[in-house]
C-alpha cells in the first residue's frame, strides 16, 4: 500500500526515475544559491534573470528547432550576458543591481516571447514556458546533472569570499580582491542554475526550487550553514513528493513540485522556529540567563 | 620627533582653495622614525566635490593619532583614502613600505549587514583572512586563536551567537576581536567608541594602547575631547583641510576648535574648479 504509493511510480515507470534524478540534481544546485539570493535580497532579481535567459533559448529553438544543445547555449549566453552587463553597469554607476536588471530582462523578456510567438507552435511556447520534467531525455539529464555538480564545485571555491562579501563588503574589499572575482561566479552560477531550472520547470517557474527552499530555510535556522541544508532538504523533498502528487493526480509535475515549497513555505511561515507567526501562541518560559 | 615650533606653527589658515597645506608633521631629531603614511597634497570626495581638501603630511610609524573634526569634516573619508575605497580626485597616498593588507580598517558599524545569519566566531575567523585566504582551512590553532581573541574583548561564551542578536557595544567588540585577528602594522579606527557604553569604551580603549605599545600605528577618529587629550597624544584636527596638525596639546585649542566648527558642511553645486588642480605650482 505504502510502496504502491510513494515507491512503485518510480520502481515502474522510466520517465518518473528520470524525473526524480532531475529533480533531484536541480535541488542540489539550485537551493544553496537560492539562499544566498536571498541574503543579498536578489530574491526577485533571480526571477528577473529567469526571464533574461529566454530570448536566448528562443533564438536557440529559432535556429534549430526543438534542440537541447541550441537551447542550452543560447540561453547561457542571454543569461551571462545580462547578468554580467548589469553587474557591470550596477558596480560602475549608483544604479543598484536590481533596478539595472530590471531593465535588461524586460527587454530580453519581450525579444524572447516575441522570437518564440513568431516562430513557433503552441506546444513548443508551452515547453518553453512551463518546461517538461516529466519528458527527460538523457542529453537534458546530463546537462542537469553537470550543472548540479559545477555549482557545488563552485560554490565550495568562493564560498568564504562570498559570504564576507555579504555580510561586511568594505571589509573584504580591505583584505582581498576577491570579492568582484566572486560576485561575478556567484551571478554565473545563477545563471547555470536558471538554465537547469528552465529545462525542468520552464522559463515562468525556473527560480521556483531556488527561491521557495531558501524562504522555507529563514524560518528554521539562524546560520548560514544550517539553512543552506534545510533549503536542499526541502528542495528535495518538494521535488519527490512533487512528483508523487503529480503521479497520482491529474496534476501537471512543474505546478505540482512547486506547490508543494509552497506549502511546505506557508508552514513555515506559521509555525517556524524563527520567528515563525504563530509562535507566540505557545510561549516557552523565558530563561534564567 | 614632532617638530611643533610653536602653536601657531602647527596651524593653517582656512584660506582660499588655491592655498596649498603644506603643514603636518616634519620629522625633526629623530632620522630613525620612518614615515609609513604619506599625505601629498591628497585630495577626496564625491562627485569632485572635495570632502578632504589639499592635506598634506605624514603619520610615522607606530604614532598614534587622533582624527578629530565636526561632522562631515571628511575623517571617514579620509580614512577610506587610505585603505583605498576611494581613489584620490587629486595627489596621492604613499605607503612607506606597506601593502594596503597590513591595514587593519574598522568602519562605523553600520555598513555591516546584521541580519546575516552567521554566528560571532564565523564572523570574527575573517579577521585571519591573511593567513588563511579563501580557501585556508581553519585549524585547531586557528580556532584557539580567534577563542582567545574573543576572550580578550570579553566576548568569551558568545562563539555560537548569530550576530544579529548582539548588542552595540557587544558588536563593537566583535570588531576589535577581528582587528586583534588582522595583527596588522597599521590600524583605523572610524568612530570605534560611538553609543556604547563607558566600561566596552574603557575595555577598548586599553586594547588600543596596547596596540600602540606593541608599535603599532594608529589612527582612529574621535568625538570625545578629553578621551583624545588623555590618551592619543597627537591630533590631526580636520575641518574638509587640516586645521592643525600635531602634539594634541596644542592641536586642540579653543580657538583652533571653533575655526573647526566653522566650516560649512553643504557641497555647493555652483562651486569652480579648484585653481591648486588647474594650475598646480611646483612645491
Amino acid at each position: 500500500m505504502v510502496y504502491d504509493a510513494l515507491v512503485a511510480p518510480f520502481a515502474d515507470f522510466e520517465f518518473m526515475r528520470r524525473a526524480l534524478a532531475a529533480a533531484i540534481a536541480l535541488a542540489l544546485g539550485a537551493a544553496p544559491i537560492g539562499v544566498f539570493l536571498m541574503l543579498r535580497g536578489m530574491s526577485l532579481v533571480g526571477d528577473a534573470m529567469a526571464h533574461a535567459i529566454l530570448p536566448g533559448a528562443a533564438i536557440g529553438f529559432l535556429l534549430s528547432g526543438l534542440n537541447l544543445f541550441a537551447m542550452t547555449v543560447g540561453g547561457l549566453i542571454a543569461g551571462f550576458a545580462v547578468a554580467i552587463l548589469s553587474g557591470v553597469v550596477s558596480r560602475l554607476t549608483e544604479l543598484k543591481e536590481d533596478s539595472s536588471l530590471a531593465t535588461f530582462y524586460l527587454a530580453s523578456l519581450a525579444l524572447g516571447v516575441t522570437i518564440v510567438s513568431v516562430k513557433g507552435t503552441n506546444i513548443d511556447l508551452l515547453h518553453v514556458l512551463f518546461g517538461n520534467i516529466l519528458a527527460m531525455d538523457n542529453q537534458t539529464l546530463m546537462v542537469i546533472a553537470i550543472n548540479a555538480t559545477v555549482t557545488l564545485v563552485v560554490l565550495a571555491v568562493i564560498y568564504r569570499p562570498l559570504v564576507i562579501e555579504c555580510v561586511d563588503p568594505v571589509f573584504l574589499r580591505t583584505v582581498s580582491r576577491a570579492g568582484a572575482p566572486a560576485h561575478l561566479a556567484f551571478l554565473g552560477l545563477v545563471v547555470v542554475n536558471l538554465v537547469n531550472g528552465f529545462h525542468a520547470m520552464g522559463t515562468l517557474m525556473a527560480v521556483g526550487l531556488m527561491i521557495l527552499p531558501a524562504g522555507i530555510a529563514r524560518f528554521w535556522s539562524r546560520d548560514i550553514t544550517g539553512m543552506i541544508m534545510i533549503a536542499v532538504v526541502s528542495a528535495l523533498l518538494s521535488g519527490y513528493t512533487g512528483l508523487i502528487l503529480s503521479f497520482h493526480s491529474k496534476v501537471p509535475a512543474g505546478p505540482a513540485v512547486i506547490l508543494v515549497a509552497s506549502a511546505i513555505y506557508a508552514l513555515s511561515v506559521l509555525f517556524g522556529r524563527v520567528r515563525g507567526i504563530l509562535r507566540p501562541l505557545f510561549p516557552a518560559p523565558h530563561l534564567e540567563a | 620627533m614632532v617638530d611643533p615650533a610653536d602653536g601657531a606653527g602647527c596651524t593653517v589658515g582656512n584660506g582660499a582653495c588655491g592655498h596649498r597645506r603644506t603643514l603636518g608633521h616634519r620629522i625633526a631629531d629623530d632620522r630613525a622614525m620612518v614615515a609609513q603614511l604619506q599625505f601629498r597634497d591628497v585630495t577626496l570626495g564625491y562627485e569632485r566635490h572635495p570632502a578632504v581638501h589639499h592635506l598634506t603630511g605624514e603619520i610615522a610609524s607606530g604614532a598614534m593619532l587622533a582624527v578629530v573634526g565636526p561632522n562631515g569634516a571628511g575623517k571617514s573619508t579620509l580614512f577610506r583614502g587610505i585603505v583605498g575605497i576611494l581613489k584620490p580626485l587629486a595627489g596621492s597616498i604613499v605607503f612607506g613600505g606597506l601593502d594596503v593588507r597590513d591595514i587593519a580598517y574598522l568602519p562605523q558599524s553600520a555598513e555591516i549587514d546584521r541580519s546575516f545569519p552567521i554566528s560571532v566566531f564565523d564572523f570574527t575567523s575573517s579577521g585571519l583572512w591573511r593567513a588563511t585566504g579563501a580557501f585556508g582551512r581553519l585549524g585547531s590553532r586557528e580556532c584557539r586563536r580567534i577563542v582567545e581573541a574573543l576572550a580578550a574583548v570579553g566576548l568569551n561564551g558568545f562563539e555560537n551567537r548569530p550576530i544579529g542578536t548582539l548588542s552595540g557595544g557587544q558588536m563593537q567588540r566583535m570588531l576589535f576581536a577581528r582587528v586583534l585577528l588582522q595583527d596588522a602594522g597599521v590600524i583605523i579606527l572610524d568612530e570605534p567608541f560611538n553609543a556604547i557604553d563607558a566600561k566596552t569604551a574603557a575595555d577598548l580603549l586599553a586594547l588600543v594602547r596596547r596596540w600602540h605599545e606593541e608599535k603599532r600605528t594608529v589612527l582612529a577618529a574621535l568625538h570625545d575631547m578629553d578621551l583624545v587629550r588623555a590618551n592619543f597624544p597627537e591630533t590631526l584636527l580636520l575641518a574638509r583641510g587640516a586645521v592643525a596638525w600635531g602634539p594634541t596639546a596644542q592641536a586642540l585649542t579653543a580657538d583652533n576648535l571653533s575655526r573647526a566648527r566653522q566650516m560649512c558642511e553643504a557641497f555647493d553645486d555652483g562651486a569652480a574648479a579648484c585653481a591648486a588642480q588647474v594650475s598646480p605650482r611646483a612645491a
